[in-house]
């Protein structure tokens, strides 16, 4: 196999080129994992909703829990006027959750990895937070920018501070979870690579650290997912109930 | 058939993988453009038909299933509440009827009990009554008969006394000296006779 950790990120096509006029939209593996990510999370969910049984089973027991986990964080961190967004922001901690799960199946394809993928996600909630907060508050919205009770002569810092820690938004949650998802695997392929290198006398070390970082992966890919998804609550937050 | 596609396209990904990791390439493949259009259009679609799906169909779904459920359960330990109420109620009525009963049987023994009794004292008083009205003619007849004894036994005297003399010596004897005599005699010897 490879030696380079990297190629386990390469992005391929597959199937025929699809070209609509300059722009390349061809069904890679990445498409691929993004299928089926999505069709698990449908699936899943269908079936644990299908039935209302006043004793749910296992399928439904976790789609009601996994409901009542992302209402409570979404009430927790944005109150109640977050209600509207409530299915985008199911769907994202979902979508982000499965694709970081998938990812952690040896020889699967980490859709999560890509900064552009993550980038995307981001930039969708910076511009729709943004939108909502002008739509809800006008030209108020920039009170973001100036906090309270703060000394006049910092003001002009505080501000330009503030406006850049705002823009940067979109870049810091993107990084923050592709930087996190190409690390792991990284990792663990360096690791993978050290145990065949080892061999049979040396490979123990490497390959327990190996098991060891998988279990931390997957506990990152779950804490990564819900990062992702609360700090697009905290960020919906603030544009939905402007206090600074 | 979906899941043919599937199964295929997946076999197909492991067949080029190898022709990927033939073709060493360089730094991150994360920042190579060529395929980043596809994996914002492939993002977007199955987002959002993700997002779609999961608000109009299965979310509204889940959320009224487990709205039906607390109603329910609500519902349930409300209809336990009513009817522990209920049947409080109803232990408190029982009860209330047999406290009732027993005061009414209370009142009913005691109130024949006194009748009862004032009847028995009513007839004895009568019965007292008769008995002593009796007691009282009866020592009345006594007295009277007691007063007129001696007037009747001086008569019977004086009578017995001349005809005895008559029958005697043949004379007529004074009546009034003979009662003189039996006078006299019944004042000495009356206590003899008469007693008290």
């Amino acid at each position: 196999m490879a030696a380079n950790p990297m190629t386990q990120f390469e992005v391929y096509r597959i199937g025929p080129e699809i070209k609509i006029g300059a722009f390349d939209i061809s069904f890679t593996n990445a498409s691929l994992f993004m299928v089926i990510s999505s069709l698990a999370i449908l699936l899943i969910f269908n079936l644990g909703s299908k039935k209302n049984s006043l004793l749910p089973n296992k399928l439904q027991l976790l789609a009601e829990l996994s409901y009542t986990f992302v209402s409570k964080m979404i009430g927790d961190t944005a109150g109640s006027k977050a209600r509207p967004y409530f299915a985008f922001i199911f769907s994202l901690f979902m979508f982000v959750l499965f694709c970081n799960m998938f990812g952690m199946i040896p020889y699967t394809f980490t859709v999560t990895s890509h900064i552009i993928v993550t980038f995307m996600l981001a930039a969708f909630i910076f511009i729709g937070v943004t939108i909502i907060g002008f739509i809800k508050h006008g030209f108020g919205y920039l009170k973001l920018f100036v906090p309270s009770g703060v000394p006049a002569v910092l003001l002009p810092l505080i501000v330009v501070i503030e406006i850049i820690s705002y823009l940067s938004r979109p870049i810091s949650l993107s990084v923050r979870l592709f930087a996190n998802m190409m690390a792991g695997h990284t990792m663990m392929k360096v690791f993978g690579g050290f145990v065949i290198s080892l061999g049979i006398v040396g490979g123990w070390l490497p390959l327990s650290f190996s098991v060891a970082l998988t279990g931390l992966e997957i506990l990152v890919a779950f804490l990564q997912a819900y990062v992702f998804a609360i700090l697009t609550c905290i960020y919906l937050n603030d544009a939905l109930n402007l206090h600074h | 058939m979906i899941k043919k596609i599937i199964f295929q396209s997946v076999f197909f990904s492991f067949l080029s993988l190898e022709k990927v990791f033939a073709a060493e390439s360089g730094g991150m493949p994360q920042l190579n453009p060529e395929f980043w259009i596809s994996q914002i259009f492939w993002l977007t679609i199955t987002f959002g038909i993700l997002y779609l799906v999961l608000s109009k169909l299965i979310l509204p779904k889940i959320s009224a299933n487990l709205e039906s459920r607390k109603s329910q359960i609500s519902d349930n330990i409300e209809a336990a509440d009513k009817q522990r109420d209920e049947s409080d109620a109803k232990l408190k009525e029982y009860e209330e009827i047999i406290s009732k009963s027993k005061n009414e049987a209370k009142n009913i023994y005691n109130q024949s009990r006194e009748k009862a009794l004032k009847e028995i004292n009513a007839k004895r008083d009568i019965l007292d009554k008769q008995i002593d009205e009796e007691i009282k003619k009866a020592e009345d007849e006594i007295n009277q008969l007691r007063k007129d004894a001696p007037t009747k036994i001086n008569k019977i005297a004086i009578e017995t006394a001349s005809e005895l003399t008559k029958k005697l010596i043949g004379a007529e004897v004074n009546n009034s000296s003979i009662s003189a005599i039996v006078d006299d005699l019944s004042k000495r010897n009356g206590e003899k006779y008469y007693g008290n």
